[in-house]
């Protein structure tokens, strides 16, 4: 088996703050890992961007870990947006994006997108002059109930 | 004797689908293996096309009179001012113009949606005459209940444009994208050798009354565009090396669509409209097939700092430079985007061919040829107000 490399955006609730999670992921799945965007604030919801790289089924079994640690684990596919339906090849989010995320085959002129390569920095976001790019990586603001 | 065709024997062969037609593309590649004098033999029409954001542009509609009447003096569609200064029902809505509630919904939104078949509230005030009582207004249009609604572009397809960067330690959210600080990156609009205008750099067959591909269906060439720039400096291969020459352009809005003309909203600059402009150009003589055989690398533009309001000098590139990925500034590598789509400039070279071929589109000779030695001049501030 080979290893494989995979990008997760994980929502830490605060009750997991306490809790060593990283290190057993490290220690029990053999899961390298970086962080490549972090958002977190003391007794809220933490968001991290992690690259982990190890064998499929220790990647798994590490996710499955961090879930029943009340982590939310998702790919990082899953929380972008693209419509590529209403894209006109411009090219203009292609130069924000310096992790080769978004790029333009020089055969066709189509853009290319991998969302694996995003680092989440937003850049595209607004540089999209048709808005086809959304990105949830922030906490969403609690909703407050006034009695 | 060199070899020349007449605009009628292209037509002829139109007519009588024998006309071969290539796209600038296409030509430029040709033009490797064989001579001008070769190609004009060849070859009957060349098709250009671009497809970006162009500013200046706009839709005359004509809503129709109401009973009573009403002189329609202030006029909103979908919450974006209209000019209301065109008579009682006319109106000219601009691409650029914003929704005060909503910056980022605007003109080119409307024009947009109009030709998606929605509807678009129109709300208007007017002071109400012996002739025109009716004071305000507030219905649904569409494109199928109003009159007329013609695209009227006054500033069009530049020949050439400027490639934007900035050297300054902050971003700059423009109209030529985001330009990252410290010279991250450099944004590049022009098709290069697709582009219409590069490919007749005199402008002997493209001038008033010249059919074009307009949004999706036939439109013309009216007039020269505004700003419309003859003295900037060429190269040897005959084309300026920055923004000279534009095109003002019509067209029925009823008959184009969205695949063509595009509402934008750039960040922290506002609206636009990406239009989609194709130009055949026929070859009459060697001078022709000459002209639209140039390439890419031998197109050369002018590199901007756009983080500095003067916007400087920094140097000089070509399209096949800019279209690699990288080019260099100043011994600095500097990556490349483009913000206007050769994909669809392509698309609309491609679909303009096959007209032609089909005999479908004719090509017109000009009625007029544009104006030869112009300038432009700057505003000055008279009065010394604040800026």
């Amino acid at each position: 088996m080979k290893e494989v490399t995979r990008r997760y955006v994980m929502k830490f609730p605060p009750q997991s703050a306490d809790k060593a999670l990283t290190y057993r992921l490290i220690k029990e799945y053999d899961i390298k890992f970086s962080i490549l965007k972090a958002e977190v604030r003391p007794g809220r919801t933490g968001s991290l961007l992690l690259e982990l790289e190890a064998l499929p089924e220790n990647i798994q079994k590490g996710i499955e870990y961090l879930e029943a640690s009340s982590v939310i684990c998702e790919p990082l596919g899953k929380k972008i947006r693209f419509e590529a339906g209403r894209c006109i090849n411009c090219g203009n989010c292609t130069g924000v994006c310096f992790t080769g995320a978004l790029t333009m085959d020089r055969q066709n002129w189509e853009l290319n997108f991998e969302p694996e390569l995003c680092v989440v920095c937003e850049l595209c976001v607004a540089a999209c002059p048709m808005n086809l790019f959304e990105i949830n990586f922030h906490e969403e603001e609690p909703q407050t109930v006034d009695n | 004797m060199s070899f020349k065709k007449s605009y009628e024997e292209v037509n002829e062969k139109i007519r009588s689908g024998k006309a071969v037609v290539l796209t600038a593309e296409e030509v430029s590649a040709m033009a490797l293996e064989l001579s001008p004098s070769e190609i004009v033999k060849k070859v009957d029409v060349v098709t250009t096309a671009t497809f970006g954001a162009m500013c200046s542009s706009g839709a005359i509609l004509n809503f129709g009179h109401t009973t009573p009447p009403m002189r329609m003096e202030r006029i909103l569609l979908n919450g974006v001012p209209a000019h209301g200064g065109l008579a009682a029902v006319d109106t000219y809505i601009g691409a650029t113009s914003e929704n005060p509630e909503n910056m980022k919904y605007g003109g080119a939104h409307v024009i947009q949606d109009l030709i998606d078949g929605k509807e678009v509230e129109l709300e208007a005030w007017a002071k109400g005459t012996d002739c025109y009582p009716r004071k305000y207004i507030k219905t649904k249009i569409s494109l199928e209940t109003i009159n007329e609604a013609t695209l009227f572009n006054p500033r069009n397809a530049y020949q050439n444009y400027n490639v934007a960067t900035n050297t300054t330690s902050k971003i700059k959210y423009t109209y030529m994208g985001t330009l990252l600080p410290g010279m991250k990156n450099a944004n590049y609009s022009t098709s290069g050798e697709l582009s219409p205008l590069l490919n007749d750099p005199d402008m002997r067959t493209i001038g008033i009354g010249t059919r074009i591909f307009l949004g999706g269906t036939m439109g013309y060439v009216i007039w020269p565009g505004t700003q419309f720039n003859t003295s900037k400096a060429k190269n040897e291969y005959g084309v300026p090396m920055s923004n000279a020459a534009t095109i003002a352009v019509i067209g029925n809005l009823k008959e184009m669509s969205s695949n063509f003309l595009r509402a934008a909203y750039y960040e922290k600059y506002g609206v636009s409209l990406f239009v989609g402009i194709g130009v055949p150009i026929p070859m009459l003589d060697e001078d022709m097939a000459h002209r639209v055989s140039i390439r890419n690398e031998q197109i050369e533009t002018t590199i901007l700092d756009y983080g500095k309001s003067d916007t400087p000098v920094l140097g000089r590139t070509n399209y096949a430079a800019l279209q690699s990925g990288e080019i260099n500034i100043n011994g600095k590598i500097v990556r490349t985007a483009p913000v206007a789509s050769l994909q669809k400039a392509r698309e609309i070279a491609g679909l303009l061919k096959k007209s032609i071929e089909a005999g479908k589109f004719e090509i017109t000779c000009p009625v007029g040829i544009f104006p030869t030695g112009t300038s432009i001049k700057k505003l000055f501030d008279t009065e010394g107000g604040e800026q």
